[in-house]
């Protein structure tokens, strides 16, 4: 039986934010069968208790003195903005109509 | 004979004697790139105006300074994943198709101050997820040594550039072998540094924790000249490595003299074809002669890597590629009336096949009820797969095998079966979950083809690795060698 069904695509879709067509979710659906069912290898391996790695260096809690800098320039952020107004990033209405 | 056949050194050297002026080697380039560029297609896009400028004011500044860098004027590509101030940096992406950077990478104000000189963006798979280029959404770059093959990815574009001669070298990035693998392919030397050791600033996210900018060039001391440039701490990146960074090329000796390498059994094995496991045989038997000493060694979770690394990459790719959602920058779709409908439409029309499959299953593993099944479970396997290479480090210098199981493939062979494409990574990808440095120096060739061999060492110990790679390059003279266009 395969791990994966369409349904779950489309919710998991939902969840990205990708629209998606019915032949897109069947053929996603195959392949992400296909690359779980793959790594079900992993199920082999006893990792009760090993540590898992987040990060690869020994590094944490890198800190460094809280210097207020100059933001950068309003117009150079609106840039490469879609659409702007006023100074701020226009978006289509919010709430539903 | 072109001006780029010489090592950097040498051109710094004729530079220097006024025999050569900067702006000869950008017109080398962009005097190579019409010859040749509509059969290797590696740019995305040029900024040859701005490089002739400097090119002149460099030369200017030459003539009154004698002071001046190893790499002051020479002409280099830059990969499309790293944002270079109004310099177009798409990603090879519709959804960044007319991105034009506010900011430079930390690598690329580097490069400035080391005063090189940016030729243009190069050719990759969308968001670096590939191992071909034939996702990048705009073009198809074409392997130099053969130009129905693909030249390997994602940094695909920054490897054939180099082996075409239509730059001196070239910057990558590598988030599972995507330097390594092209370099391989296209017969150049391309190294992944220790992760931290290059900062990631600038650097269009695809998996943090994997994820180094690295040097792609045509010989070893070049690319230890060009990773000199690019290293270090940086504050803008808090997971660049507070480690000194040691005078590289000082580790060219020749000297591997009792160096111990371990060679795991594993990349040896099943999948990797005989002209690559003779070449490498042969690599070996010419690291013996030099007086290193090779054993046998076993890298037992090897076979989990490739699942291990697609769940973790795919799950940071989801988080890092939320950004893309048409409101500050980058596409947007017009077909939307909701703002739900925005994001969703925008990055269905923005993102092309694999990137989204990736989205999909990264999205999965993370998902409520599945995280500790596949993402918690592929980072536990992540600290076996590490514990591998710090065992096996215990007792050796260096690990050497192959950069890939096979050579560079046709273009088109692979791209409809991802698991198929995705088998191409299975020796370069250990590296990156362990997060120690690999290089690959072209070793050989098969029917014409390019291969290359892996060096990979301890963490922060690139010098080592030069050292063995330099030796191995200058007892052969597969690297001399050049493509015909």
């Amino acid at each position: 039986m395969s791990r994966i069904q369409a349904e779950q695509v489309k919710h998991v879709a939902n969840l990205a934010r990708l629209a998606i067509t019915e032949e897109e979710a069947e053929k996603f659906t195959k392949q992400l069968d296909a690359i779980i069912t793959f790594a079900e290898q992993l199920n082999e391996l006893d990792t009760e208790n090993v540590k898992p790695t987040y990060h690869v260096l020994d590094m944490k809690n890198v800190l460094r003195e809280d210097i207020p800098v100059p933001g950068l320039p309003q117009e150079e952020v609106l840039k490469n903005a879609p659409e702007h107004q006023d100074g701020q990033f226009k978006v289509p209405a919010i709430l539903g109509e | 004979m072109s001006l780029f056949d010489h090592k950097v050194s040498d051109l710094h050297e004729l530079l220097h004697k006024k025999e050569l002026k900067v702006s000869d080697l950008v017109d080398e380039s962009y005097k190579r790139i019409a010859a040749v560029e509509d059969k290797v297609r590696a740019f995305l896009t040029l900024d040859e105006e701005r490089a002739r400028q400097t090119a002149k004011a460099l030369d200017e500044k030459f003539s009154s300074d004698a002071d001046k860098g190893l790499l002051f004027g020479m002409p280099i590509g830059v990969k499309d994943n790293i944002v270079t101030k109004g310099l177009r940096t798409t990603c090879a992406s519709k959804i960044l198709e007319n991105f034009d950077p506010i900011y430079d990478a930390t690598v690329v104000q580097k490069l400035q101050q080391a005063e090189t000189v940016t030729i243009g963006k190069l050719n990759m798979d969308e968001f670096a997820m590939g191992s071909s280029n034939e996702n990048s959404r705009f073009q198809k770059t074409h392997n130099p040594w053969n130009l129905d093959r693909v030249p390997g990815g994602s940094s695909g574009g920054s490897a054939a550039s180099v082996a075409a001669g239509e730059v001196l070298f070239s910057l990558g990035s590598d988030t599972g072998g995507s330097i390594r693998q092209p370099a391989a392919f296209c017969g150049v030397v391309g190294l992944k540094p220790t992760y931290g050791r290059v900062s990631r600033f600038g650097l269009v996210a695809f998996a943090s924790s994997l994820d180094q900018i690295g040097p792609i060039t045509r010989t070893v001391e070049d690319n230890a000249y060009l990773l000199q440039a690019i290293s270090g701490l940086d504050p803008m990146d808090s997971t660049s490595a507070n480690v000194d960074v040691p005078h590289f090329a000082s580790a060219l000796t020749g000297d591997i003299k009792g160096l111990k390498i371990a060679v795991p059994k594993e990349y040896l094995g099943e999948g990797v074809s005989e002209s690559v496991r003779q070449s490498v045989l042969d690599a070996l038997k010419v690291l013996e002669g030099l007086g290193a000493v090779w054993e046998e060694v076993s890298l037992p979770h090897s076979k989990y890597a490739l699942a291990t690394y697609y769940l973790l990459s795919s799950s940071e790719a989801s988080a890092n590629l939320a950004r893309f959602d048409g409101v500050r920058y980058g596409y947007r779709s017009p077909n939307a009336k909701s703002l739900l409908d925005l994001y969703k439409n925008t990055r269905a029309e923005g993102f092309g096949e694999e990137v989204k499959r990736r989205i999909m299953l990264g999205t999965f593993a993370l998902s409520s009820g599945y995280y500790d099944a596949y993402y918690k479970k592929a980072q536990k396997v992540r600290t076996l797969i590490k514990q591998d290479f710090e065992n096996v480090f215990e007792t050796y210098d260096v690990i050497v095998g192959p950069t890939t199981p096979t050579p560079a493939f046709k273009i088109g062979e692979k791209i409809d079966d991802p698991m198929t494409m995705y088998v191409n990574d299975i020796l370069t990808i250990p590296v990156n979950l362990a997060g120690v440095p690999g290089i690959s120096v072209p070793c050989g060739f098969d029917g014409g083809l390019p291969l290359g061999l892996q060096i990979i060492g301890k963490h922060f110990d690139e010098a080592t690795i030069y050292r063995v790679a330099h030796a191995f390059e200058q007892a052969t003279d597969y690297h001399k060698q050049k493509p015909q266009l």
